[in-house]
């Protein structure tokens, strides 16, 4: 039963995302430096973190397949990997927005973090074509772990070489990290990042839930020995 | 650097969370026509399902007479 | 010899011999390097490179000439029954990656024993780098054997194999490219090599050999099975 919970965890997820507007709004400070264009920090970074952490999440669901051999880890893993790159689109559209409001273009290059994000999203964008492109169901699913988790062992290492490219040449702008953020903002943050994360694992369980329910459609039919419909998805592995 | 004046800046910041609520809505839409297929193909299984079982009541009534 | 240590002599020296008589590979990979020098020669209508133009004119070349390689490396095991074969006999299956990444090695290395002088001889003022660039070269080579091989052995069984290779494989090797640039560029300015950040460099290239090494061997049994 995937679909178990998921009303209250929907509900939890609309009340901390209104907690983490409210607080962003109304309650944090304006940043010194950044003035309002900080706000923007609430919604990018919590972003990032939840869809970087939703591809580690992905390569944990991929080994556990990959050990037991159980379809439902595949499933759990694609579907994480799913969510983390709808996100990372979030995440680089609001940092090519921030970055034109603090540095004036659309795109800079010297902001490693960005930079890597982008390298990482195109990576987990060829999850799809990787996973199409290969037919017998079975092999599938294992392959596609596999890439899951050498992209996860490529996310840390790829973060490490491009820090390393740009931080000795151009001094970093300003912290990302939370380090130096003052206490009122530090909460919005910390309950950005909490609402960011609901809403992560709520349609991660809402994806899960379709895929189960047309499972067991495919289950029935098989049952009531009705004909097929039109073919069924071949990227995206059943429940 | 200086900061922008709010008027500016807000452009930008409104720009970002629409950003966020439209890719989510577009999630939304893609997730709404998953299920109007399951109901789709649902609604055809129950009709296959309801046709067969006429079929065997009919089938039993002419073997009864 | 233990049986795994013999059956990666085995195919490593079955893969060399078969190269060697059909040359299906080695010349076609340096013929499109060498072919992409005169390239970038007209596209950047530069007749000498240095610094970090020559670093990524010669990592690009290189790149993409191996990712040739890599496309066919798994051709013959598919379409000849060598998976089944491997799968057959009583031998660890990690012995297959070892040896394959291990002739794709050698490949690359033959690859730029012939390349890199050319390269040197078309855009270099003197040949002064090339001792230090060896390391390198070598070093991001035995990365690019890790994650060819991984990569190669699962695109050869898709439908889009020649598409798939480079697709997934590119954005894979970036970090393995800003590390090799990285360390090219100083060994190429002009007025003979520097060593600014030689040596973190050459550290990134290892971290990452090591990485997709280890990866490749834990995750490469599940790549046969069935």
């Amino acid at each position: 039963m995937y679909g178990k919970g998921l009303r209250t965890l929907s509900i939890a997820t609309v009340a901390a995302l209104a907690a983490a507007l409210s607080l962003i709004f109304f309650y944090a400070p304006l940043d010194a430096d950044q003035g309002f264009i900080q706000k923007i920090f609430y919604l990018h970074v919590p972003l990032s973190i939840v869809a970087l952490l939703g591809f580690v999440a992905g390569g944990v669901y991929a080994i556990l397949h990959l050990r037991s051999g159980e379809r439902r880890w595949d499933a759990y893993s694609y579907v994480c990997i799913h969510l983390s790159v709808i996100f990372a689109v979030g995440v680089l559209i609001t940092g090519s927005i921030w970055a034109k409001a603090s540095w004036g273009h659309w795109w800079v290059w010297d902001e490693p973090t960005l930079v890597s994000f982008l390298i990482v999203f195109l990576l987990y964008a060829t999850y799809y074509p990787f996973r199409y492109a290969i037919e017998d169901p079975e092999r599938q699913a294992r392959y596609a772990s596999v890439f899951a988790v050498t992209a996860g062992a490529f996310v840390p290492l790829n973060f490490l070489a491009v820090r390393l490219a740009e931080s000795l040449v151009h001094p970093r702008v300003f912290a990302t990290t939370a380090g130096g953020l003052p206490g009122s903002m530090m909460l919005a943050f910390l309950v950005s990042i909490a609402a960011m994360a609901l809403l992560w694992v709520t349609l991660v369980k809402l994806e899960l839930t379709a895929k189960s329910a047309s499972g067991q459609l495919k289950r029935l039919r098989r049952a009531l020995d009705a004909p097929a419909p039109g073919a069924p998805s071949r990227v995206a592995p059943e429940v | 650097m200086p900061a922008l004046p709010l008027d500016e800046a807000g452009k930008y910041v409104a720009g970002a969370y629409v950003v966020f609520v439209v890719l989510l809505a577009v999630y939304v839409a893609i997730m709404a026509a998953k299920l109007q297929r399951i109901e789709r193909e649902l609604r055809e299984l129950a009709r296959f399902a309801e046709q067969r079982n006429g079929e065997r009541e009919r089938e039993r009534v002419t073997t009864d007479v | 010899m233990t049986p795994s240590r013999l059956a990666f002599a085995t195919i490593l020296a079955k893969d060399l011999r078969a190269e060697l008589r059909t040359l299906q590979s080695l010349p076609a990979m340096a013929l499109f390097a060498v072919t992409t020098f005169v390239i970038f020669r007209f596209g950047l209508d530069r007749t000498s490179l240095s610094g970090s133009l020559a670093a990524g004119v010669l990592w690009a070349t290189l790149l993409f000439a191996a990712v040739l390689g890599i496309n066919r490396l798994f051709v013959a095991e598919r379409e000849e029954g060598g998976f089944d074969a491997i799968r057959l006999a009583p031998i660890d299956r990690t012995a297959l990656f070892a040896a394959k990444a291990a002739a794709l090695l050698v490949y690359l290395l033959v690859l730029e024993l012939i390349v890199v002088p050319v390269f040197a001889l078309f855009f270099l003022d003197s040949a002064a780098a090339l001792p230090p660039l060896a390391a390198v070269l070598l070093l991001a080579d035995l990365g690019l054997a890790a994650t060819g091989t991984l990569i190669s052995s699962m695109a050869v069984h898709s439908r889009a194999r020649d598409l798939l290779t480079p697709l997934v494989l590119l954005p894979l090797v970036v970090p393995l490219m800003i590390a090799a640039t990285g360390a090219t560029e100083p060994l190429l300015t002009l007025g003979g090599p520097a060593y600014d950040r030689f040596g973190t460099w050459l550290a990134v290239l290892g971290l990452y050999d090591l990485v997709f090494l280890l990866v490749g061997y834990a995750v490469f049994d599940f790549l046969l099975e069935d």
